[in-house]
């Protein structure tokens, strides 16, 4: 049986420039996206690791998901995640991604974000410290550069779950692909 | 038919040598930026890394339009790179061709245009009229001066106008015409998008403008695009006042230290709004322009 994690040489190659170089988009919910300006400027410079920020989705291939989903902008978060071009990785942040967090009994949030979209990894915190953040980046380009990232593949693969439970949350989602 | 092949071959040595330059300027303002605004910043370069990555990533295309705008934007800048002396060497010269490059790199920018209108976005629509709206606003004063310089040499070609230079620097149109070498930096800065003059990539309002529905593969075709344009550009002002130079590392150290001071002007200063840039060009710069072009005359 062939290993999950093989890759070709050219992809590997691939990989180690995917993993150097990152753009990120910010999908500013909820109370993370206060925690990304000082991880951006002077006093943490997220720039030194070759990360930076990305003016739209089409030029990004990180989505950082700051905090609570109402199912409201769930519904833009998919529209912008299928907009995003492959490889592609989602960063979930706070407890609210992935349990629900303080808003474990309200009515109008999703609780668990990798039913509706596959979550590379979490960063734990209510909300995580800039220190927080960074690490778990620095985690995610690791698994970049093992080539484990693979959470865009298993979209594909998966995508009857992903679309029923999206449904299920948000009734009718336009689809673009 | 030998010949042919050379002058290939040495085209595309150019074309590698000039991309490969203006992503290591690139890396090189990211670096100086970041040292302006206290932070470490990324290596000199992360520019190559960027490049290598979106094209190794997939890109969805908007139609024929979007796909030719974007080879006519590249395509227009490489054909530009033909009649641009780089150090000593130079494909063709002949009279007339300052003229001829201010007419093709006006080539990329409506290549860029037709691409826009195949994405269909209105943000990329908005940035690129923005940026012809600039083009307008900064040709003005620079053809102003640029007639000023060819009168005075009476050539009008930029090997010609490189030659009338020689002999020491203080032939160098920087000391005998300083105040149209001053107007001409300005027009650079807007020329190369630099910060007071940046309203048609402004990220934070337009989306980054024309290329905001570039990804993948056609961004990295969008930053190659960019950084020849910001060689050709330099060369342009260190042949036309900075006295060019026969000897290439001399060339490309007089560009390090034009786009060093323009990068460094470029942090410090907000953006302007698109019609206070044009308004501040045909006003000031203009002005001061047509005053030097009358000294040079009589």
């Amino acid at each position: 049986m062939k290993d999950k994690f093989e890759r070709g040489k050219w992809k590997e190659f691939l990989d180690w420039a995917q993993n150097r170089s990152l753009s990120m988009l910010h999908y500013c919910t909820g109370c993370g996206a206060i925690e990304l300006p000082p991880t951006m400027t002077s006093r943490y410079d997220m720039s030194r690791f070759g990360i930076g920020p990305a003016a739209t989705p089409r030029q990004a291939d990180l989505l950082l998901v700051t905090g609570y989903l109402s199912t409201k902008t769930l519904r833009r978060l998919i529209y912008t995640y299928e907009q995003m071009q492959e490889p592609k990785f989602v960063v979930g942040f706070g407890s609210c991604t992935i349990n629900g967090g303080m808003y474990w009994d309200s009515y109008n949030t999703i609780k668990q974000l990798d039913k509706y979209l596959p979550v590379e990894m979490y960063i734990a915190g209510c909300m995580p410290r800039p220190e927080a953040i960074l690490d778990g980046l620095l985690k995610l380009k690791d698994k970049i550069e093992t080539g484990e990232a693979k959470g865009y593949e298993e979209y594909k693969e998966n995508i009857e779950f992903y679309h029923k439970n999206q449904e299920e949350a948000l009734g009718e989602v336009q689809r673009t692909q | 038919m030998i010949e042919m092949l050379i002058t290939a071959v040495k085209f595309l040595l150019i074309t590698i040598f000039s991309s490969a330059l203006g992503l290591l300027f690139m890396g090189i303002a990211r670096k100086i930026i970041a040292r302006i605004q206290k932070r470490y910043g990324p290596p000199f370069y992360q520019p190559y890394l960027d490049v290598i990555k979106l094209f190794g990533k997939n890109a969805i295309t908007h139609g024929f339009i979007f796909d030719f705008g974007s080879i006519m934007a590249l395509g227009g800048v490489i054909a530009t790179l033909f009649f641009i002396p780089i150090g000593g060497w130079y494909l063709y010269s002949m009279s007339g061709t300052v003229i001829l490059v201010i007419y093709l790199l006006a080539i990329a920018s409506l290549g860029m245009a037709m691409g826009t209108v195949g994405s269909g976005n209105p943000q990329a629509s908005l940035g690129i009229s923005r940026a012809l709206t600039q083009m307008l606003g900064y040709e003005l004063p620079f053809l102003v001066i640029l007639f000023g310089l060819i009168y005075r040499y009476q050539t009008s070609s930029i090997v010609g106008l490189m030659e009338a230079q020689a002999g020491g620097f203080m032939n160098w149109n920087l000391f005998t015409y300083p105040i149209a070498t001053i107007i001409a930096f300005i027009v650079l800065l807007g020329m190369m998008g630099k910060k007071p003059f940046d309203a048609m990539i402004a990220p934070s309002e337009i989306g980054s403008g024309p290329v905001v529905e570039s990804g993948g593969k056609y961004l990295g075709m969008m930053m190659l695009q960019k950084s020849i344009t910001i060689i050709i550009e330099l060369a342009l002002y260190v042949n036309l006042f900075l006295g060019g130079a026969e000897n290439i590392l001399v060339f490309t150290l007089k560009m390090l230290i034009v786009w060093i001071l323009a990068t460094m002007i470029g942090s410090l200063f907000p953006r302007f709004r698109i019609e206070d840039g044009v308004l501040f060009y045909w006003k000031w710069p203009l002005m001061i322009a047509i005053v030097q072009v009358l000294f040079i005359i009589f």
